[in-house]
């Protein structure tokens, strides 16, 4: 006898369909899975068969054929092994479930029949639902994330024993709720008010979340720069309705869905030995690398210096896109990510800095070192912040202004720049046109031609300072840009290297 | 045009020769390259073949006699430099003061500031390749203030000390870079850009000819010439034994100035020009120091002082005197929003008053307040 059913395969972080066609005949008894399984579909053989024995089924003792179409597209993971004995059942004569070719099927066995969790369940609800399913059954655990993708009814089922229950109508599941994705869900432990003191630090944050500029902080071991970068997340207005799913959508492929995630914006901070393709994605099996998974969110690169110049060199194109593209024999792929850069590094070797009399750097190697901050990335970068440690008091004083005070000022200045540039766009995405366009005052246009005049600026340069200082002027609601802000925006903007 | 450079043919032809001999005189000069070159290039054209080369010495002059006028000329136009040698009235009247000075110097630039150059107007700022931030920022400041008060300050190109003073120079005047390779060269290549500068907005000289390598002993060569340009040689920093010194040396040999700016007496980098200080180099903490020595003490007053501040401009400014380096520290002494400190200090450096390093530090420049905006 033949039986199909509807699964689903997670590719980078979208799902594609897979038919499982299972046919039971006469013949020596075994079980073949054919249709370019990987080594964790093929053992979907042992766990079905224990599944099934230990929920009380039979395990025909015939020859079963598994058939995974399309047979050119890899299968990758365990999740397949609920349909897979589904429709063993179903071809065994079992389970007769009329609705079974019209639902979607997820899920990995445990070899006493209960179901476990898969990866990328929110991206195989969405899957379902385009492919036109009614409904997808799934393990309990993952129903609150699939819950998220509406259209689809969402069927959590505990144990391959509930499958005969479910088919005969004789037991009804409880629809989960879905995850919340407001920001009021996320917990209140990285807030900026635990920022002590460094005001211009506080204020570099703040116009950098607020145009979406990529910010270089400098300084020595200690003085805050981690700190400061996992604050930034919770100064960035909170995700619309779409982003916030897009961003579930992501965590949820590489298996990071959890309730301390949801709702916030994202925040890697890879570590520096990291390789260009943990960082961008990749893979023989492409997965999303620390660029995708800090879509929408902050991607944090501590010790910028000691970064993998190939690893960095790969970011560049993602940087400017906001997609990164992956081919490989036989597929190609595009991930997300849309993210704001922030980097650390020490000035010197030693950490101390040239200026600290303790520095024990040989100047050439101090030169050598800030020799890797220039380059292609580097040239990406607006804003520059030298730290140093707070004094005593600082520390010892009253916390900093809240998270969420910041946060206001950010989203409204956020909407002048969505008003001017249009939907979804900040003032770090201008092109050099529209950032020339942007309304000087008369005393501005002074300080900044002057500066330029002098040779201190090169033409990027002008560009970059214009940009800042329109979020600057964005920030404290003016319509034109003032002498004030330019100076601002001069004194933050990432310097050359003379 | 009468202070056209010239260069008779005999000298010219001295410089190719020199250059052709570069290996030759290597071989004898790698044993004490500072001190042979010099004396080697006292030596006649037939003396100095005869020690440096004696087995091809016939075929190098027969080269280097073939070479005519006319290919001589174009040569030099085709790396677009010029000529002239001691015979001539553009041949700077310093350099005749020394014994084994240039036949010819091959030029690439302003000629006039070559032909109207008195030591009492030079001034030759060398040091460490291997600068600090401190040697770096001292020798920028003192090119840049030299410069300003109409003194040509002449250096070598090399990395640290030297490019600084040009760069400095360059922002308020006229410099000289004395290179140990063909003048239409770019020597170390880092420096291609300054080089172009320098060559545009000042003068570029060598003794050898366009084209011609640089050997380890063209350095201490070039430095016989730096030393005799000016009227004051100015060590900013240097290990205790530094080519730099090999400078000092031969300008005192020359009767020249000599000074040397204090550094930290732990410091490795400051060892040289401390241990001139302790056998009586001039103390120079700023250009006005210089200028003194050369010229006299009073003689010429350098105008240091700034425009007026405004009260708040004044404040970040004291801020930073009294030790802030960042942004940070100067709104936290201040008690001021990141953003007010991060303009008032933007200001100052635009004014002159405070200068920034690409990591973020401020420094202050010698620039003073005037006093009337101080009162008021």
């Amino acid at each position: 006898m033949l039986a199909t059913a509807r699964t689903f395969t997670l590719d980078g972080i979208s799902a594609r369909p897979v038919r499982v066609e299972v046919d039971v005949h006469r013949g020596l008894p075994g079980f073949a899975i054919v249709g370019l399984p990987d080594a964790a579909v093929r053992e979907a053989r042992e766990r079905v068969r224990a599944a099934l024995v230990n929920c009380g089924f039979e395990f025909p003792l015939q020859r079963i054929v598994v058939n995974l179409a399309p047979a050119s597209l890899r299968k990758a993971g365990p999740g397949m092994d609920l349909a897979i004995a589904a429709a063993l059942l179903s071809a065994s004569g079992q389970l007769d479930w009329e609705l079974l070719p019209r639902v979607a099927l997820v899920g990995e066995l445990a070899l006493d029949g209960s179901t476990r969790a898969v990866n990328g369940a929110l991206a195989i609800a969405e899957g379902a639902r385009q492919d036109g399913a009614e409904a997808i059954v799934l393990p309990a655990e993952n129903g609150p994330e699939a819950a998220l993708a509406d259209g689809i009814d969402v069927i959590p089922l505990e144990g391959l024993g509930r499958l005969a229950a479910l088919a005969a109508g004789e037991w009804e599941p409880r629809r989960p709720t879905a995850l919340p994705l407001e920001l009021s869900a996320v917990a209140a432990a990285a807030d900026l008010a635990d920022l002590r003191g460094q005001p211009h630090l506080r204020y570099a944050l703040e116009v950098a979340a607020a145009g979406g500029h990529s910010l270089l902080m400098v300084g020595p071991p200690g003085a805050g720069k981690s700190l400061a970068a996992s604050r930034l997340p919770s100064l960035l207005p909170p995700l619309a309705g779409a982003e916030a799913l897009e961003v579930a959508r992501i965590a949820s492929a590489c298996g990071r869905l959890d309730a301390a995630l949801v709702g916030g914006r994202p925040f890697r901070a890879p570590h520096h030995t990291i390789s260009a393709a943990g960082l961008i994605g990749g893979g023989s099996q492409a997965r999303p690398g620390e660029a995708t998974l800090a879509h929408r969110g902050v991607l944090f690169l501590d010790e910028l210096c000691e970064f993998r110049r190939d690893a960095l060199e790969a970011l560049r194109v993602p940087l400017e896109s906001g997609e990164v593209s992956i081919v490989r024999v036989g597929a190609r792929q595009t991930l997300p990510c849309r993210f704001m850069l922030i980097a650390a590094a020490n000035p010197c070797p030693c950490g101390r800095g040239e200026a600290d009399p303790d520095c024990t750097c040989a100047p050439h190697d101090v030169q050598r070192y800030q020799g890797r901050l220039s380059g292609a990335l580097a040239d990406r970068i607006d804003i520059l912040a030298a730290v140093r440690q707070p004094s005593a008091e600082q520390i010892g004083g009253g916390p900093g202004e809240p998270s969420a005070d910041v946060r206001e000022r950010v989203v409204v200045a956020r909407e002048r720049q969505e008003r001017r540039l249009g939907s979804g766009r900040c003032n770090a995405e201008m092109t050099p046109a529209e950032a020339r366009a942007c309304a000087l005052g008369p005393a501005a246009a002074a300080l900044l031609a002057e500066l330029y005049a002098r040779q201190r600026l090169s033409g990027r340069a002008h560009d970059r300072t214009l940009r800042l200082a329109q979020t600057i002027a964005d920030l404290e609601g003016a319509a034109t840009i003032g002498e004030e802000q330019m100076a601002q925006a001069l004194q933050l903007r990432r310097r050359d290297r003379g | 045009m009468a202070n056209a450079p010239a260069a008779c043919t005999d000298c010219l032809r001295r410089s190719w020769l020199l250059a052709l001999l570069g290996p030759y005189v290597e071989k004898i000069a790698t044993g004490s390259p500072g001190a042979r070159s010099p004396e080697l290039l006292r030596l006649s054209n037939e003396d100095l073949l005869a020690a440096a080369a004696p087995k091809v010495a016939g075929q190098l002059l027969g080269r280097v006699e073939a070479l005519g006028e006319g290919q001589l000329a174009a040569e030099l136009e085709a790396a677009s430099c010029w000529a002239c040698c001691q015979h001539s009235s553009v041949y700077p009247a310093p350099l005749r003061d020394a014994l084994d000075a240039p036949w010819a110097l091959i030029g690439r630039g302003d000629h006039g500031l070559l032909a109207n150059l008195e030591a009492g107007g030079t001034v030759t700022v060398v040091g460490s390749r291997r600068a600090t931030s401190y040697g770096r920022e001292v020798a920028r400041e003192l090119g840049r203030e030299l410069a300003s008060a109409g003194i040509v300050v002449v250096s070598g190109l090399a990395f640290g000390v030297d490019a600084c003073a040009h760069r400095g120079a360059l922002e308020a005047g006229a410099t000289i870079a004395v290179l140990g390779c063909g003048p239409d060269t770019a020597y170390p290549a880092a420096h291609r850009s300054l080089w172009r500068q320098v060559s545009e907005r000042g003068l570029v000289v060598s003794e050898l000819p366009p084209g011609a390598p640089p050997w380890r002993w063209t350095f201490p060569a070039r430095n016989r010439i730096m030393a005799a340009l000016a009227g004051m040689t100015v060590v900013v920093e240097a290990a205790a034994r530094s080519g730099s010194l090999i400078t000092a040396d031969l300008a005192a040999d020359l009767g020249r100035d000599l000074g040397a700016v204090p550094g930290p007496v732990t410091s490795r980098a400051s060892a040289g020009p401390n241990n001139l200080l302790a056998g009586g180099a001039c103390v120079v903490r700023d250009a006005q120091d210089v200028l003194d020595a050369m010229l006299g003490v009073g003689a010429r007053r350098l105008d240091r002082s700034g425009p007026g501040l405004e009260a708040g401009l004044r404040d970040a400014l004291a801020a930073v005197e009294a030790g802030a380096t960042t942004c940070d520290g100067v709104a936290a002494a201040l008690g001021l929003p990141g953003g007010e400190a991060g303009a008032a200090l933007a200001r100052l450096e635009l004014l002159g008053y405070l200068t920034c390093s690409p990591m973020g530090i401020y420094s202050r420049t010698m620039l003073v307040v005037p006093v009337s905006s101080a009162i008021g």
